[in-house]
């Protein structure tokens, strides 16, 4: 039984937007926190299209969805977030604007709230030593799209304590997620195989060996994997890929996690992947995965 | 498109009845197309410069580069000839993508039939340039090595990282059920070629690939 009541999310980009959905979704007071109101507006419209999918697919009830959204709030005023009992923080992939963020909320938030990351590549105890209370710091990486994936890695800091880690499992768990508990690793299991793993598909695109169409219809068709690795890093965006690959390549020095110059050029050319309408792929439009 | 099956023996792309086979067409003559399959392709090679008139010649490949049965030169080779191989792990049954290999110059017909010849016989095409392991091998080799060192250096469990690795993103089956079930012995082959071939350490075959080679080697003795 989650002694959790109400969740705070900060970050309302791609994974802040996705975690709030799984949140508000299971029936716990959710708040998304972000500097921007555009980013928090964008946030909402993108989880009412997801939510009128999840209708028109008869998983959920229009009368329920209209609780979820009142449930679902937006700030951004970090103070709001006072009143919950677990942050989960889903920001960019570095570390001092992670220190920066559970800094903030360390001063607004009482003691017994517990910080959650998201982060998928750094360490939960370097993260955890900045934020004024490393005992209650827990590693909560969800899977993209997290609306939609179930999986959550989990990883205690060295000084993460037992009490804390269970309350966030059992949270987890209520939140319908199947945790999964991984040691404090760079890039904990997902990560340390799926960055190189992408990087290397799209060294392939820049050596010329295949378009990015024949490479991910290769390991759809070959593997049965249901996405391509570069219809992936267009979904995650390649200014995204970019902040993950390189945490993990600082951590591991492995060179198969080192940046392909081609995201740096494409990054330049505002080809960010679906949020932008065009990464390795064009796209129509930025609506939410799944419903 | 009318093609005609030429059948060296040992395809691994096409070992039993495939709609492939069964679409070709009878006469030799009335085809646009040639198609080889099997292990001794090299067969063919003398004969490829008499089917220059034909759309498209289709050589199955090994592990080996189009550019063997060809011949390269300064970047410009291409012609009506393409490579192409069915793609199986080890021991399991083919799957239903070709990859299909150009070279800089192929004519664009050729491809274009190519992938018609296919495609009718419900297969989905890849196309890539003529380099070793083409597009899955030199994706997954590297990736089925780290998860086999990571499973040494204790990282998780074979069937917690294994769990992690479907939930998260999704695949069939995790690296080390899915090596255990192709075999690892074939993985040792196929990422030791790539080792050699580019001498890249991520193909560099992991230890426990290593020992199920030597074991298979020790077995077939």
């Amino acid at each position: 039984m989650s002694e959790i009541k109400t969740v705070g999310v900060a970050g309302s980009g791609t994974m802040g937007a996705g975690i709030a959905i799984v949140a508000a979704r299971a029936g716990f007071r959710t708040i998304v926190y972000d500097t921007r109101q555009d980013a928090l507006d964008r946030a909402r419209k993108q989880t009412a299209g997801f939510f009128a999918k999840s209708v028109e697919r008869k998983k959920l009830t229009q009368p329920q969805v209209d609780r979820i959204m009142v449930d679902l709030t937006a700030t951004t005023n970090i103070s709001d977030l006072a009143a919950c009992d677990i942050v989960i923080e889903a920001v960019f992939e570095n570390l001092k604007v992670k220190h920066e963020v559970f800094g903030e909320l360390n001063k607004v938030c009482p003691q017994q709230t517990l910080f959650a990351s998201n982060t998928s590549t750094l360490s939960i105890t370097e993260i955890a030593a900045g934020s004024g209370r490393d005992d209650r710091v827990v590693g909560m990486h969800f899977c993209l799209p997290a609306q939609l994936m179930k999986l959550v890695e989990m990883s205690p800091g060295i000084k993460t304590s037992d009490g804390s880690f269970r309350m966030a499992w059992d949270f987890c768990r209520a939140m319908g997620q199947t945790p999964v508990r991984t040691k404090d690793n760079p890039g904990f299991i997902l990560n340390y195989f799926l960055v190189p793993f992408n990087n290397d598909a799209i060294r392939l695109v820049e050596a010329g060996v295949a378009a990015p169409a024949d490479i991910d219809r290769a390991i759809k068709a070959g593997l049965g994997y249901p996405m391509g690795p570069l219809e992936l890093l267009d979904l995650v965006g390649l200014d995204t890929h970019l902040l993950v690959a390189e945490a993990l390549y600082a951590s591991t020095h492995d060179p198969r996690a080192a940046v392909p110059a081609l995201v740096k050029r494409m990054i330049a050319a505002g080809h960010l992947g679906r949020k932008t309408g065009q990464g390795f792929f064009k796209y129509a439009g930025n609506a939410m995965f799944g419903g | 498109m009318s093609y005609f099956l030429f059948d060296t023996g040992k395809s691994r792309s096409f070992s039993g009845s495939h709609a492939l086979r069964r679409n070709a067409a009878k006469s030799l003559k009335t085809a646009d197309v040639h198609v080889v399959i099997g292990s001794r392709v090299d067969k063919y090679r003398a004969s490829l410069p008499k089917w220059k008139n034909k759309t498209a010649v289709l050589l199955e490949l090994g592990g080996e580069c189009l550019g063997v049965h060809t011949g390269e030169s300064r970047g410009e080779e291409g012609s009506n000839v393409l490579g192409f191989a069915r793609f199986r792990l080890g021991d399991s049954e083919p799957t239903d993508l070709i990859e299909l290999v150009r070279q800089p110059r192929t004519s664009e017909a050729a491809v274009a039939a190519a992938k018609q010849v296919f495609e009718n016989a419900g297969l989905q095409v890849a196309v890539c340039g003529d380099f070793a392991g083409r597009i899955i091998d030199r994706l997954v080799r590297p990736y089925y090595n780290a998860a086999l060192r990571r499973l040494d250096e204790g990282l998780a469990t074979a069937d917690d990282m294994d769990t992690t690795l479907r939930l998260g993103l999704g695949y069939p089956e995790g690296p080390i059920a899915l090596l255990e079930r192709t075999g690892l012995a074939h993985h040792f082959d196929a990422t030791q070629a790539l080792f050699e071939a580019y001498g890249d350490p991520a193909y560099a075959p992991a230890r426990r690939a290593q020992v199920a080679k030597q074991r298979s080697a020790a077995k077939k003795k």
